[in-house]
């Protein structure tokens, strides 16, 4: 990295033809070779030796007996020469890049970045230095300080410069950086200045004057402030998104079971066949319309909510139905399908599992603080999960349908005796509770595993939610979620992931020690009956 | 009418099945082969295709005229994930349909299961999975790695220059034994290595976790204080959702590699690997591996995946190490039974010390004379774009299995061979 | 003398009529005759021989017929859907594989004194769990007291706080769920995931000869007939018809002026000790145990079991378990790919046909061609 920088600094300038025999150890040499190789194509410095790097890091560059290509597509140049080739030829292997290489090849077009036109890419560049910079790099950090008119840039490139300067450079020097490391919100300027803190094995401190000491103590204790808001932050976040998967899983649950009574073992499964409609739904755009494959989830998530809810009411027609009033013979029966419908889906689909992707607005995530990512998926989902809790709530205060289902809770002979149709309800409902589990899958196929087992794995505990929040209430529903969210995450940071999962579960077993019905208990003749 | 009828055929099989169980004789007919693997429960999403895999063997090599003369017949169970029905599925095929030799098992508390079995019935297991050592029996042939295989070569090579000279270390596992042994083992090699204890950080999740997003944020925090690299052993089915909240959170493997062992084409073809590109797995086969034998070896499985019209597979075929493995596996027992003239337990066994066999992997794989486990080739492979691995690393030549780590302590004593059957006194 | 040989009389009278006596003793002839003769006299290779697997594959189906049993008492005489008697069942049988796992001596893998997941673990003395554990009668006491105490525990509170229904039974199964992660750590003492396997002998007879096996085996079937025995006899007591009217309405029992909390704390507590039972005598036969046993699916399926057979006929959850057991075991190698298929299929069909299980059916075809 050190020589390829001096390099760097000592021809950025110079405009050489590119030499073959760089570009073929580039292409088929040894790792070393292939490091001494960026050092050379930085130095050459021109358009085509970035070319070269930026396809290699992209995975473009390739070889064809002897002669190295930059392949975009369907179209290929000739690395050295920079000639159309045409047409392809048939026998290609790709240059592979190895994680040392890419490191190298990140520096290197960052270095050459840096002083990019553009402001993006000059940002960018800027963001992967801050990682980490080689002191080598100083120079060129410096120059480009002085060119750079941007004013968060400027104040980015002052803090690397600052971080590199920390070591050498005079009193003031050290001071300035260590003053100016204080704004920073990045994990590494903490170490940094953690470095200049440390005492040697001889007791002296590593940096010898007191007063940049007392500097970097009050540096330290701003950075550290601002890491834990960040680190909280962080927990906020991931509890709230845990609470709305969990509550995503249960809402279905709450209306089958809780309004309904019907102990549905297969919801499990039902989630399962709205996270497979998903993949379903992904692959038919993946074959026929791949430009507007990013759209996927608007076809997917109305199929996720209509498949399942269309099984759901098949079941409740076929089978459910002839079991009401029996509500733990349900469980036996929709235990029977629930290993129906695994045994289905394994046998259309396959024992693995298989792969959902993200559309592209939800991968990668927002960078809030330095080292604290909030993930597109994450965020989509607590979105999702509110919207999904609204609809639900609007469905069933809003609507006639609704009136029906909370009519037919309350007292089912009363409901027939008015003329509502009490069985075409049930049918409804329980299509409408099967349908919110497949809307359910469908966003668990964002963030985890699609395969046979899925609805397994969240069976007990959309359980858990639906009798810790009290049965036949939705708001109950939501807190439990939320609830068990929090005290999950909070656990989990402090005992670690098992540990924490067992304390919860203890939590529930004395909370409804406390509240025997659950958070939210219906009051009144209900209770006993 | 009908009810009666499937009872009257029930029964009408069972008594025939039992019979004929015992009507053949040893040395004419078919040779039965058992093979033991999950087709429903957790474990079915790994060997459900290790079934397939031994089935494609037996199938080619009836094609060529079977074992001395003899056509192969399999017989399936599915032991569906459960362990306790594992010991009766292992005790049924060696008394009931009294098979030859059974390849199976998966996780090591399935084969901990069946062991006893074995040995108590002198039967015959080849078990294909990687695992974490520490066992030794006469009656089972390891075709997976051993750690000293997989591990301890997957560490070296990230301490190394070209793996990013890792300084630091979060060692990641399900909380279970092949986990917590294999961190164990590594523990002690980065200490004996000069690596400071509070430069190494363990941690578990429980089985089936999917929330990974505290200890991604953990492990970035972590790696703040130094050049860090993880090591997975998070077991199959939590993979796809920590890959997936890592690449999300955008930790880069060019700033935190993460090595896996028990992730390889099958457990990634759950997962878009795009933002993955860099993590590591070291396997003793990969998919990718360019070798004659590997290029015919992914040919079959695909014509074979179609032609059994094997889901998922048949339009995109994939193969990993313990397919290879159990393939191995079943061509050596073929060799052995060549060799001993006879399926007879004992004789096999003694025939299969030095086997070797022309792996899938371009190594010609060999047999440990004493050990009952197979020296391998190590590999080190890169994620690529495609779900496929690049391999970066490769050991010279062939390994031999270490069961017994030198890195915990009283192994130093133990023999590197199966010790005579325990007498027990009465 | 005469008092109690009559009322002797009486309670073998009550329990059974003379059908089910004479059934009664069929079954018993069948299991402590017919096994022990095939298994050990008759040799291999004979038409009438049955093998070890045979005695194995009985010998456990027995031990979930206990567990049915004790099912039933709770849930089709009380009325209380526990989805957690997977736990106890395993506590019994970790109970009891301690002592087996000290039986090894130093025939493990590591030829020391202890077990091999404790050697692996640095562990240079047996932590407190094990205390004792190298004696028989402390461990079948553990059988007994742990699974026995931990239910009467829990049901103190669960009960008090008059906990019903579903929640109760959802409490049950994160009781069990959390017992099953706890058991999967390393530290907690008992080898983790691999739990306990590779016994070797019990009180000092190895443990896979045939006259040991055949020993368990009988031990099995007696407890198997000693807990239906005892089942019907409490069912057809007076304590009996007080757990069907709790089951029934438990308000209107209270204004009766009885206290349901003792009753159901007993049945339970009671039931919870036959799991504990069934469960160390599962283990040497099947020759393992691990956390698995716990997991919540393992308990909803000894719900279905009782449910298949028929609830509130203490025969129906033998018959139950051992339907659902035979088919499992015959399916799995008859129709390893489908076999799913036919069990989910079992379950609906029953529920949906077959209101009262299999022995409502026997009964329902009586009453039809009577």
């Amino acid at each position: 990295m050190r020589t390829l920088l001096i390099a760097l600094w000592l021809f950025a300038s110079g405009a050489h033809a590119l030499e073959a025999a760089i570009v073929e150890k580039l292409a088929f040499g040894e790792s070393d070779e292939q490091v001494a190789a960026i050092a050379a194509l930085v130095a050459a410095g021109d358009e085509k030796a970035a070319a070269v790097l930026q396809a290699l890091a992209e995975g473009e560059l390739q070889t064809a007996g002897k002669s190295v290509l930059i392949v975009k597509g369907e179209e290929a140049t000739d690395a050295v020469t920079g000639a159309k080739v045409a047409p392809l030829p048939a026998e290609r292997e790709d240059v592979i890049a190895n994680n040392r290489l890419r490191r190298e090849l990140a520096g290197a077009l960052a270095g050459l970045k840096l002083i990019s036109p553009q402001r993006e890419i000059r940002l960018a560049a800027a963001k992967e230095l801050a990682g980490g910079a080689d002191a080598a790099m100083l120079p060129l950090v410096k120059k480009a300080l002085e060119k750079e008119t941007d004013a968060e840039l400027k104040s980015m490139l002052g803090q690397i410069a600052a971080a590199m300067e920390l070591k050498d450079g005079s009193k003031e020097a050290r001071i300035a950086a260590i003053r100016m490391l204080g704004g920073s919100n990045n994990p590494n300027t903490k170490m940094l200045l953690l470095s200049v803190l440390e005492k040697g094995k001889d007791g002296s401190f590593a940096e010898p004057d007191e007063e940049v000491r007392r500097d970097a103590q009050a540096s330290l204790r701003a950075v550290e402030g601002r890491l834990a808001w960040g680190e909280r932050l962080g927990i906020l976040f991931t509890s709230i998104s845990l609470g709305s998967i969990l509550l995503l899983a249960a809402l279905g649950l709450a209306i089958t079971y809780g309004l309904m009574g019907v102990i549905n073992m297969a919801h499990g499964e039902l989630i399962m066949v709205g996270a497979y409609t998903t993949y379903a739904v992904q692959n038919l755009f993946r074959a026929h319309a791949p430009g507007a494959f990013d759209w996927y989830l608007a076809c997917a998530v109305p199929a996720a909510f209509v498949v399942p809810a269309a099984v759901g009411m098949l079941l409740e027609r076929s089978v459910i139905r002839w079991l009401y009033g029996r509500p733990l013979e349900t469980l036996l029966a929709t235990w029977g399908i629930s290993l129906v419908l695994i045994q289905t889906v394994r046998t259309i689909f396959g024992a693995q599992n298989v792969q959902v992707e993200n559309p592209g607005f939800m991968s990668g995530g927002i960078e809030i603080l330095v080292g604290v990512v909030l993930p597109w998926s994450r965020i989509v989902i607590v979105l999702f999960a509110a919207a999904v809790l609204t609809g639900i709530w609007l469905l069933l205060t809003r609507t006639r349908l609704g009136l029906f289902v909370r009519g037919v809770t309350q007292n089912r002979a009363m409901a027939s005796c008015v003329g509502v149709p009490t069985p075409r309800v049930d049918t409804w409902a329980f299509g409408l509770g099967c349908g919110i589990a497949g809307l359910a899958g469908c966003a668990l196929s964002q963030i985890g595993n699609v395969g046979p087992d899925l609805g397994q794995s969240y069976i007990v505990d959309s359980f858990m939610v639906v009798v810790l929040g009290g049965v036949g209430q939705l708001a109950g529903t939501v807190y439990a979620a939320l609830g068990l969210g929090f005290a999950n995450k909070l656990l989990e940071a402090w005992q670690g992931a098992v540990l924490a999962k067992i304390a919860v579960l203890v939590f529930i077993i004395m909370f409804i020690q406390k509240r025997p019905q659950g958070l939210f208990a219906l009051k009144g003749r209900a209770v006993e009956g | 009418m009908k009810r009666r009828n499937f009872i009257k055929a029930t029964v009408l099989a069972v008594s025939m099945a039992a019979i004929g169980s015992g009507g053949y004789a040893q040395d004419k007919g078919p040779i039965k082969i058992g093979v033991l693997h999950s087709l429903s429960g957790t474990m079915a999403i790994s060997e459900t295709v290790l079934k397939d895999v031994t089935l494609m063997a037996i199938d080619e090599i009836n094609a060529k005229g079977g074992v001395m003369g003899r056509k192969l017949e399999p017989v399936v169970v599915d032991p569906a994930s459960n362990w306790p029905l594992f010991a009766e599925k292992a005790r049924q095929l060696l008394t009931q349909d009294k098979v030859s030799v059974v390849f199976g098992c998966w996780t090591s508390v399935s084969r901990k299961s069946v062991l006893p079995v074995f040995e108590e019935l002198n039967g015959l297991l080849f078990y294909p999975v990687q695992y974490e050592g520490e066992e030794l029996s006469k009656n089972v042939f390891y075709t997976g790695a051993a750690p000293n295989q997989q591990a301890i070569p997957a560490v070296e090579y990230l301490m190394s220059k070209e793996g990013g000279g890792a300084k630091r270390w979060v060692l990641l596992g399900t909380d279970y034994v092949y986990p917590r042994t294999t961190n164990k083992i590594l523990r002690a090699f980065l200490i004996k290595k000069g690596v400071k204890e509070s430069d190494i950080d363990e941690k578990y999740t429980p089985f089936g976790h999917s929330d990974y997003q505290t200890i991604v944020a953990d492990v970035k925090k972590f790696a703040a204080g130094g050049k860090t690299a993880v090591v997975s052993t998070i077991n199959g089915d939590s993979n796809v959702p920590f890959y997936k909240e890592l690449g999300n959170q955008g930790l880069k493997a060019t700033d935190v590699p993460v090595v896996a062992f028990s992730v390889g084409e099958e457990e990634l073809r759950g997962v878009d690997t795009k933002p993955l590109v860099g993590h590591l797995a070291a396997w003793n086969y990969f998919m990718s591996i360019k070798s004659p034998a590997n290029t015919e070896f992914t040919k079959k499985w695909a014509a074979y995946a179609k032609a059994k019209n094997i889901a998922g597979h048949k339009d995109k075929p994939l193969t990993n190490d313990p397919m290879e493995a159990a393939y191995i596996g079943m061509y050596m027992w073929k060799q052995a039974v060549e060799k001993a003239k006879t399926t007879d337990v004992d004789k096999v066994i003694a025939a299969m010390g030095g086997q070797t066999f022309t792996a899938p992997s371009g190594i010609t794989s060999t047999m440990d004379p004493k050990n009952h486990h197979l020296h391998k080739a190590v590999f080190i492979g890169e994620v690529q774009a495609n779900g496929q691995f690049n391999v970066v690393w490769k050991t010279k030549g062939p390994v031999k299995a270490v069961p017994w780590s030198p890195f915990i302590a009283g192994n130093d004593k133990k023999k590197d061979e199966p010790q005579g059957k325990t007498v027990i006194a009465k | 003398m005469g008092p109690i040989a009559d009322r002797i009389a009486s309670a073998i009278a009550r329990l059974y009529g003379a059908r089910g006596w004479s059934t009664l003793a069929a079954f018993a002839l069948v299991l402590f005759v017919m096994f022990p003769l095939c298994n050990l006299v008759v040799p291999p290779g004979n038409p009438f021989y049955l093998s070890a697997y045979w005695v194995t594959l009985v010998g456990k189906i027995m031990c979930y017929a206990i567990v049915a049993l004790a099912m039933d008492l709770v849930w089709g005489y009380t009325g209380i859907l526990s989805l957690g008697h997977g736990l106890f069942f395993a506590l019994g049988g970790y109970a009891f594989g301690m002592y087996l796992m000290r039986q090894i001596g130093s025939d493990g893998q590591y030829r020391a004194n202890m077990p091999d997941f404790m050697v692996f673990l640095d562990w240079n003395e047996f932590p407190w769990q094990w205390w004792n554990s190298d004696q028989f009668w402390w461990c079948a006491l553990l059988v007994v007291l742990v699974p026995g105490l931990l239910a009467y525990v829990f049901g103190y509170f669960a009960f008090r706080s008059r906990i019903k229904g579903v929640y109760f039974s959802i409490i049950t199964q994160a009781l069990t769920y959390a017992a099953m992660l706890l058991f999967f750590r390393n530290n907690t003492g008992f080898g983790g995931n691999n739990g306990f396997t590779d016994f070797k002998r019990i009180l000092g007879i190895p443990i896979t000869i045939p006259e040991t096996r055949m020993a368990l085996f009988a031990i099995t079937g007696a407890t198997l007939i000693a807990a239906l025995l005892l089942g019907r006899y409490i069912v057809t007591s007076k304590f009996g018809r007080i757990l069907a009217a709790i089951r029934d309405a438990e308000q209107r029992i209270m204004f009766c002026g009885y206290d349901p909390i003792q009753y159901k704390l007993f049945i339970w507590t009671l039931s919870a000790v036959m799991c504990g039972i069934a469960g160390a005598l599962y283990v040497p036969q099947v020759g393992i145990i691990n956390p698995g046993e716990m997991s919540p699916a393992n308990s909803i399926e000894i719900a279905i079991w009782v449910a298949v057979g028929g609830r509130g006929t203490l025969v129906g959850a033998i018959v139950g378990a051992g339907l659902v057991n035979g088919a499992k075991s015959f399916f799995t190698q008859a129709f390893p790919e489908y076999w799913l298929y036919v069990l989910g299929l079992i379950f609906i069909l029953v529920t949906l046909f077959m209101p009262k299980g299999v022995v409502g059916l026997w009964s329902q075809w009586k009453n039809r061609s009577a």
